[in-house]
């Protein structure tokens, strides 16, 4: 299990979900990957879009303005 | 076991995609989604943006649909892909700078195109939420064929809520659907389709009232044009898309617009691009954040400074403080007179 970083910030959605997407297909299932973002859009569109891929949002952080939402690959 | 059949659907994220997959769902079809951004999209974006927009509209409809009916949904990123599509459509524009032909072309190809790259999953087939006479330009009779030849469907392409005004498909005609539970809706009525959303049990579902996406807005389409005759080039970047969205636009002067931020959602926005732009500031009176696109000359200081001070609360002062940032050079302070209504022309107004 490896854990990722991915740089979302001043992206508006749905890019943040666009880029997890795109991220999430080169990592195995159980890798951990944190997406930090400033759209607050994400904190709905990026645990939606886990949900139906079969992935799971496992933490949410907000820290300056910055939100940090972490992912489980393979849920 | 007969093999189970798979086709992709286009999302939008409105009612019409969502009824499609939900008709073939219940024909036994395993159907996964695709969605392509092209940066003008209604879903996502400004939600972000402006204060009053940040309870309403908070989910994206596409990945909402998705949800609903419990399928997979890949999000495409086009931009780059698009700007051919929206600055040479073959087929023209709409009633805006909408060429929603082309677009419906070129997303049914990208689609095909994805059908090929995937084809350790083997789907058999693409389905569309179109209906005949929905939309004055691209959902007609005569364009449905268009569609499909143009982009390489061909025979593939199934439109499950129309089908039934239209020649049978592969799919109908190898028996992996049955074409009598299709559906042979048309016209701009929406009722058959509240109907059938009704039996399906779907609420709470989006309508868009003009297209999917903001080229059908005038407002948007007219910013845009505007953009380009001043420049003269349609080049745009995704910056460009965005800043479209924010803001009061206003154009004193043909090499340059102001975007002055509505509300502090605005303003915390543009706060982003002042390390690229020029950007104004009043400083003695709460105002918001303005970001000059273009060209600008000293000699044109005073008067942004004063339309800007026109959009703060020192409207009514006697004089106001300014700041002007150009990016890697020192701030500049002015003291103004903000102007009043009448001298902010209606003509600068993008
Ligand atoms: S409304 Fe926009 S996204 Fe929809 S078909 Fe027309 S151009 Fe394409």
């Amino acid at each position: 299990m490896s854990h990722y970083k991915l740089d979302a910030r001043r992206m508006l959605c749905p890019m943040p979900v666009i880029k997890t997407q795109n991220k999430v297909k080169e990592l195995a299932e159980g890798d951990i990957l944190d997406v930090i973002c400033t759209d607050p859009g994400a904190l709905s569109d990026i645990p939606a879009w886990a949900r139906i891929n079969g992935h799971k949002v496992i933490a949410n952080r907000e820290i300056d303005d910055e939100l940090i939402i972490t992912v489980r690959v393979g849920g | 076991m007969t093999k189970k059949h798979k086709a992709v659907a286009l999302i939008s994220g409105g009612l019409d995609s969502l009824l499609a997959v939900r008709v073939l769902q219940e024909q036994g079809i395993e159907v996964e989604g695709i969605n392509f951004y092209t940066g003008f999209c209604v879903e996502g974006h400004t939600h972000a943006i402006r204060n009053h927009d940040k309870d309403k509209q908070k989910r994206n409809n596409a990945l909402w649909s998705a949800e609903q009916l419990g399928i997979k949904l890949h999000i495409v990123d086009v931009i780059e892909e698009y700007k051919d599509v929206l600055l040479n459509p073959k087929h023209g524009y709409g009633a805006n700078m909408n060429p929603c032909l082309d677009c419906k072309i070129f997303m049914v190809s990208k689609a095909v195109e994805w059908v090929k790259e995937n084809r350790k999953n083997d789907f058999d087939f693409i389905i569309t939420g179109e209906v005949i006479g929905q939309r004055p330009m691209s959902q007609r009779k005569e364009t449905m064929p268009i569609i499909s030849n143009e982009s390489g469907a061909d025979d593939i392409l199934l439109r499950p809520l129309c089908a039934k005004n239209l020649p049978p498909t592969k799919p109908e005609l190898e028996g992996w659907v049955d074409r009598e539970k299709l559906y042979g809706f048309s016209g701009r009525n929406r009722k058959p389709q509240m109907a059938l959303a009704k039996q399906f049990g779907f609420t709470d579902y989006a309508s868009p009232a003009g297209g999917c996406c903001f080229l059908t807005d005038k407002n948007y389409s007219d910013k845009l044009v505007d953009l380009w005759d001043a420049r003269g080039s349609r080049e745009y970047e995704m910056d460009d898309i965005m800043l479209l969205k924010v803001g009061r636009h206003l154009r004193p002067k043909p090499a340059f617009k102001l975007i002055i931020a509505r509300d502090a959602g605005e303003s915390k926005y543009l706060e982003g691009y002042r390390k690229q732009f020029v950007t104004i500031q009043v400083t003695s009176h709460n105002g918001p954040l303005t970001m000059v696109d273009g060209e600008i000359k000293a000699e044109d200081y005073d008067l942004v400074a004063g339309i800007v001070a026109r959009y703060g609360q020192g409207r009514d002062a006697e004089q106001v403080e300014v700041e002007i940032a150009v990016p890697g050079e020192e701030k500049q302070t002015l003291h103004i007179k903000p102007l009043s209504a009448e001298q902010v022309s209606v003509e600068w107004h993008v």
